[in-house]
């Protein structure tokens, strides 16, 4: 009996319907006429984005670059949190003097993870259709489960990292397109009971965004 | 805690199910409030994209393209998945799968795995297979828990509990995880469901997952959630065993795809990205929910990926679930055509079923005596004054037939008949002819 892959892939060559010659030519003639970008202005894309991250039940403060620490540093008092893990390569003069305990990650346990009051990162890039957040594994962002243990999450967002469309972002993100990128859509949601949507289950369920106008 | 999976071969056909769903009105209400729901958002989705049909069409034609160089895309996948440190298994069907994962669970030293949900999964029997080998499958997303823990069956690809509603959770909930004092409010439900996960999802080594996308460009695997539970399975673990079929652009079990793939008519199925609108959107399934279908996959993508996985051996009932409608091709994403193939399989259903009758078969008679009819203008005449006696006896005084007799009995099992009118059109449009005098 020949092995599973063998048998699987001849099948599959003896069954299916006929390509149209080369496969990268016939992949870049299939119609792409849906919207890449937008005539949108700059202010209605994020006020979009607002729209969609107060939808999802996050919370959006704007702001200019020179009041970051100021801005965060209300946030982290409405709610509470004094102390934050934050990621290697974390811009220092985001973080407030005082009044907060910053724990970089390296290689913190998730035990560990799963004791501080929330984390504080940067983002690749949003996305104003769909209210996503993009987050990759680099310097000011982290590994993967630094921005998904911790119940809160405070991400800092700069409108020039802002863009209508997701086709948009996937091509920005083809650069890192091996890594593993993680977009999020507001705090942690369900909608498996009734139907009715409520906020969080396993990941961060509280998303403060620091949209800062650059 | 094993239950009984969702099985084509074993469950009764169609009708017969769906007649015990219609009669649970707790099942029916909780169905179309969730359908409803899901309904209405995804149309103010739609509406609010001015690119809506671009979208649909290159969803569409992106499904048909990838089917084409399916085998070349398969290599693609399994080099650079193999090239990022990833290990490609490859399975015939669901046996093997459960056999590979399984082994696999093993040899990472899994007493439990944690589970993102994953349909393919419920296809395959898979947590079955690993209750089998000492092996605990724990389901993580909120659904597919609830599901788990009443020993129940999913009947929605995307909200595989909706047929249950917060009380009916609740007692599960209770029973089932202990506890006294619990709310039924869906926050107090989803908090249950968190304190009952978190220790599982730090400290469990394992995980399953299904797969809304695997890339062959980069090896890559794209799961689509919101609850956090996904995240977890896919980011804590040391362990990770992705199983998908060959359809989801670029994977690894078959288990009856290449047959639907040589399928010309049938073939558009797998283009498939198990969406669920199908299922919110049809007239049957809204009425009957999910598990009269006999399959994890219900609804109208239920009713045409269903017969063709069993290659027509089991589920035949189910191309005949749908009014042909088309509301399911409308909404579909990827404009999967599921009448057409439903008019397909039936008439695959019933080459197979009178198969060696040859022109003897009842309906081919019915069918040819029909044919007789109408092509003469006299015989349709004479035909409908014979139905209009006929009929007599059989209608009641509201105007209705509740009863048919033999062959004819099949339409008036599950609703009523409106009595033929007391004159055709032509009739009436005769008569006024010659009331004023006019001709033709």
């Amino acid at each position: 009996m020949a092995d599973a892959r063998s048998a699987i892939l001849e099948k599959i060559r003896a069954v299916k319907p006929a390509g149209f010659g080369d496969k990268a030519t016939a992949w870049q003639q299939i119609p792409r006429s849906f919207l890449v970008g937008s005539t949108l202005g700059r202010e209605e894309i994020l006020h979009l984005l607002e729209d969609r991250l107060l939808d999802y039940d996050a919370t959006v403060e704007r702001c200019v670059p020179g009041e970051i620490a100021g801005v965060v540093k209300a946030l982290l008092e409405k709610r509470g949190k004094s102390r934050m893990a934050i990621p290697d390569g974390m811009e220092p003069t985001w973080l407030p003097n005082e009044g907060v305990d910053f724990v970089v990650d390296r290689e913190l346990p998730y035990s560990e993870l799963d004791l501080v009051d929330g984390v504080m990162t940067g983002c690749t890039v949003a996305i104003a259709d769909t209210g996503s957040i993009v987050v990759r594994n680099t310097s000011g962002q982290g590994r993967r489960a630094i921005t998904l243990v911790p119940d809160y999450h405070l991400c800092v967002v700069f409108a020039s990292a802002v863009v209508k469309t997701v086709p948009e972002a996937m091509r920005l993100l083809q650069t890192w397109n091996t890594a593993p990128i993680t977009f999020f859509s507001g705090p942690s949601a369900t909608a498996d009971i009734e139907m009715t949507r409520i906020k969080g289950v396993h990941g961060p369920r509280f998303l403060d965004v620091v949209l800062v106008l650059d | 805690m094993s239950r009984i999976p969702l099985d084509p071969a074993t469950s009764p056909a169609f009708p017969k199910a769906a007649k015990k769903s219609l009669g649970d009105q707790q099942l029916r209400r909780n169905v179309r409030h969730a359908t409803d729901v899901i309904q209405a958002k995804r149309k103010r989705m739609v509406e609010e994209r001015d690119d809506w049909q671009d979208l649909r069409e290159s969803g569409s034609q992106i499904r048909q393209h990838t089917l084409r160089y399916l085998d070349q895309y398969l290599e693609e996948f399994e080099r650079n998945c193999t090239k990022a440190g990833g290990h490609v298994h490859w399975a015939r069907d669901g046996k093997e799968a459960c056999e590979i994962v399984t082994r696999l669970a093993r040899e990472a030293g899994a007493k439990e795995v944690i589970k993102i949900k994953t349909m393919t999964s419920e296809e395959i029997h898979l947590n079955n297979a690993l209750e089998t080998a000492g092996i605990m499958p724990v389901e993580t997303d909120l659904a597919e828990l609830i599901i788990q823990l009443g020993e129940d069956q999913p009947s929605h690809i995307v909200v595989p509990a909706l047929h249950k509603n917060r009380h009916q959770v609740r007692e599960i909930f209770k029973q089932k995880m202990g506890l006294k004092d619990l709310g039924d409010t869906p926050a107090d439900l989803a908090e249950a469901a968190r304190s009952y996960l978190r220790h599982k999802f730090l400290t469990v080594p394992t995980a399953v997952s299904g797969a809304n996308y695997l890339i062959a460009e980069t090896g890559g695997v794209c799961i689509v959630e919101s609850e956090g539970n996904g995240r977890m399975c896919l980011t804590l673990p040391e362990t990770l065993i992705t199983i998908a079929g060959i359809d989801k652009v670029i994977p690894l079990m078959d288990n009856a795809r290449t047959e639907v793939l040589a399928d010309e008519e049938g073939r558009q199925t797998l283009h498939c990205i198990r969406c669920g609108a199908c299922q919110n959107a049809c007239p049957v399934y809204r009425q009957t929910g999910g598990h009269a279908y006999g399959s994890v996959y219900a609804g109208p993508i239920g009713a045409i990926l269903t017969p063709q996985l069993q290659e027509l051996h089991h589920a035949e009932s189910l191309p005949y679930a749908s009014s042909l409608c088309g509301a399911c091709y409308e909404v579909c994403p990827v404009k999967i055509n599921i009448p057409e193939v439903l008019i397909h399989l039936r008439h695959k259903v019933v080459e197979k079923q009178t198969k060696g009758l040859g022109t003897l078969n009842p309906e081919a008679v019915a069918m040819r005596v029909m044919a007789y009819i109408f092509r003469s203008e006299a015989r349709f005449r004479a035909a409908q004054k014979f139905g209009r006696t006929a009929e007599k006896p059989l209608v009641n005084r509201e105007g209705w037939i509740g009863w048919l007799p033999g062959m004819l009995g099949g339409w008036t099992q599950a609703r009523d008949l409106q009595a033929m009118p007391d004159e055709t059109f032509r009739e009436w449009w005769e008569k006024r002819d010659k009331k004023e005098g006019r001709n033709g």
